[in-house]
């Protein structure tokens, strides 16, 4: 019978991490719908971008308050694990802070989890505020109503519930040490919760145990489904930040990536030697001509994909964004929330069909991202440069205005314009080629 | 205006057996557009003066692609750049200078994957080193604490992260330099990039230029400085949206530095 918690606890234990270990496999899948990324470029660099921008959170701070208050609640919720890693190994060994053994040192980590956890709700009532009472326009924009809304406020619910019941457990601990109850030994510090004595005031012993157990177990069982929240909400950044920021850009950001397949292409044109028969059987060969730019989730790279799914939604990109600014209706937000939601669906296309997607007579183009949108884009890369984990809203632009462009000469008719300007005398306006040189004379 | 420029091609420099310092890349808006070309005579006036030895292709220029890219047309895009590369790589280019921050970016970073890898300059960078070097250097006092604020373009700021060096030159001509507060990295775009230049904008409830000029006006400028055919244009038309074209103009850092010879 002793041992029945024990077993609860890693049963819990093991289906919530089940669970996660599925999502995260789903997750791998979905990314790898994307084609191949150059990933290309300095690995140093990239760890240093890695440990800069996401473990550093140097771009968080561009904006002082936020980034301010976001440190510290990441910064709670690292080092506050620790304490996690002990309410584990209690559960499944039946011990009682087990960790207690460190004397001078668990007092000290068991003061600063408290006094981290006291910061974090402080932070995240104020975050709560912000989107809420104060309104920041970030938050407002079409995109986040619905579900967007609702997930960034359950997370700071979330947030604050784990850390209540953390400091209750604490505080039902501190008066049943007082009290000498047994299994209760003297062990830890507690600067915050100590200031909870009021509430405990004259519960008898068995109900502060039943307190402090309730509190323990919610708080693990509160983590345990947290951690399987993650898939399903922009809190999925607290991990994809890492690889998302590594596989970010290293290259200029002016600089678009040339498609290797219309390379060859252009290469046989040009050539005056080259057999057009030879290359046409060549490509023949090759099966399907290779489609070029993007209408749906599986023609964009993996390093896209990933990006969609990092996507805070917090914003920034599109507070920078001209085009948003002035009223258009594109933002590059959206362009992410709308990559995640079109991938998410045609996961669950392919759970639904045993693994293989089955046409469902939808794509990212129209269905979800208007021409509109793109065509508002003026390439200035402003999102790129705002985004505090790394993400090109502005890649997946490009790669669908190739589609829109290249595979269905679908432009605006001015663009056409000056395209075929380009094409006949070299420049974007209708002008002769031999009077490039008149402006020295005028 | 009509002072005498000497320019000369890259067929006469063949011609005569000999290399320039420098290709001067005019861009098809410095080379067509008449405000640009303004630009193009005043950067040839400072090369004059520094007795820079420069070429230019003339009527072998053709378009770098860049505009076509960013409207998605990747096929003329590196056709232009094929073709352009091909002309390049026969004359032997090493280093290229350019007024337009497109033209600088498309053939600094998305030439060399196509075969053409050359030292690529934007025009500010290139005059400050002229500068530097004492082969420049301006007497006149033109600007002399007059106030003026210079809009960062997109692809020579964030693209590739030239922030300095147009402000270095400019900070030569005495004037009163002011940023606007948005600046640098974060600097809003004129409106012109990704193919805009070209078309109508999008619905909305204002035009982008407006907006950054209204940025630019609340530093109370005499002048706004570019360094972009296209930001010029934009911010001289947002000028006019604002009914100041008579107490701001809008000027290439070139021609700022021209003007103080
Ligand atoms: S690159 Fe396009 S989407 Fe991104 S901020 Fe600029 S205009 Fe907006
Ligand atoms: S793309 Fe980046 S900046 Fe934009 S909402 Fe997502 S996380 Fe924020």
């Amino acid at each position: 019978m002793q041992y029945i918690p024990n077993f609860l606890f890693a049963l819990a234990l093991g289906f919530g991490v089940w669970f996660f270990y599925n999502n995260v496999r789903k997750l791998i899948r979905n990314i790898k719908l994307g084609k191949e990324a150059d990933v290309s470029g300095d690995r140093s660099e990239r760890w240093s971008n890695m440990a800069r921008i996401a473990l550093g959170q140097s771009k968080m701070v561009v904006r002082p308050i936020a980034g301010f208050l976001h440190i510290i609640v990441y910064v709670g919720f690292i080092i506050i694990n620790i304490e996690v890693l002990e309410i584990i190994l209690d559960g499944l060994l039946g011990t009682h802070r087990l960790f207690a053994f460190l004397g001078g040192t668990y007092d000290f980590l068991i003061a600063s989890f408290e006094i981290l956890a006291f910061l974090v709700i402080v932070s995240v009532v104020i975050f709560w505020l912000r989107r809420n009472v104060i309104r920041l326009q970030r938050f407002l924009k079409p995109e986040m109503k619905g579900w967007p809304k609702q997930d960034g406020n359950l997370i700071l619910y979330i947030e604050l519930v784990l850390m209540f019941l953390f400091l209750t457990m604490n505080g039902a601990d501190y008066q049943l040490q007082q009290m000498g109850a047994e299994h209760y030994a003297q062990a830890g510090s507690f600067p915050i919760s100590q200031f909870l004595a009021p509430v405990f005031q004259g519960l008898s012993e068995s109900t502060l145990i039943i307190i402090e157990r309730g509190a323990w177990w919610l708080h693990i069982l509160g983590i345990l489904f947290f951690l399987n929240y993650l898939y399903y909400s922009k809190h999925l950044h607290i991990l994809l930040a890492f690889p998302n920021t590594f596989y970010g850009r290293v290259k200029p950001q002016g600089q678009f990536n040339n498609l290797a397949s219309v390379t060859n292409e252009v290469k046989l044109m040009m050539d005056p030697n080259a057999d057009p028969f030879a290359a046409d059987a060549g490509t023949e060969d090759a099966g399907e001509p290779e489609k070029f730019g993007a209408s749906d989730v599986t023609d964009l790279n993996w390093v896209q994909l990933m990006n969609a799914y990092t996507c805070t939604e917090c914003g920034r990109c599109t507070s920078e964004c001209p085009a948003n600014q002035t009223g258009k209706k594109l933002s590059p937000r959206k362009i992410m929330m709308d990559t995640r939601d079109r991938l998410e669906e045609v996961g669950k296309n392919m759970d639904a069909n045993k693994g293989t997607f089955v046409p469902d007579g939808k794509q990212l183009l129209d269905d979800y991202i208007t021409r509109e949108e793109l065509w508002a884009c003026t390439t200035c890369n402003a999102c790129v440069q705002a985004c505090p984990v790394s993400i090109d809203p502005l890649s997946i632009i490009v790669e669908m205005r190739r589609y829109l462009v290249m595979e269905q000469s679908a432009a605006p008719t001015e663009l056409n314009n000056m395209m075929s300007n380009i094409e006949n005398n070299g420049a974007p306006w209708p002008y002769n080629q031999m009077d490039r040189l008149n402006w020295v004379n005028e | 205006m009509s002072e005498q420029l000497k320019v000369k091609t890259m067929e006469a420099f063949l011609a005569e057996g000999k290399q320039p310092e420098i290709l001067f890349w005019v861009g098809s808006a410095g080379s067509y557009d008449d405000r640009a070309k303004k630009i193009s005579r005043a950067f040839v006036r400072l090369l004059n003066k520094a007795e820079v030895d420069f070429a230019v292709l003339g009527p072998e220029e053709s378009s770098t692609g860049d505009v076509a890219k960013r409207a998605g047309n990747e096929f003329l895009f590196q056709m232009q750049a094929m073709m352009n590369i091909e002309l390049l790589n026969g004359y032997e280019i090493k280093r290229i200078v350019t007024c337009d921050p497109h033209s600088f970016n498309t053939i600094k970073n998305e030439y060399p994957s196509l075969g053409g890898t050359y030292e690529v300059l934007h025009h500010t960078q290139y005059l400050k080193e002229l500068i530097d070097a004492g082969r420049l250097s301006l007497t006149g006092n033109e600007y002399k604490g007059k106030r003026v604020t210079f809009h960062d373009p997109c692809y020579l700021g964030r693209a590739n992260n030239v922030y300095e060096a147009p402000r270095n030159v400019l900070a030569k001509t005495n004037a009163n330099l002011v940023e606007m507060k948005r600046n640098k990295q974060t600097a809003l775009c004129c409106g012109a990039g990704g193919a805009q230049m070209f078309k109508e904008p999008e619905k909305g409830d204002m035009d982008i230029n407006v907006l950054r000029t209204k940025d630019a006006l609340e530093t109370n400028p005499d002048i706004i400085a570019t360094g972009c055919p296209y930001c010029n244009t934009m911010m001289t038309d947002g000028i006019k949206a604002h009914e100041k074209e008579d107490s701001v103009t809008v000027l290439d850092v070139a021609e700022l530095l021209a003007n103080s010879l």
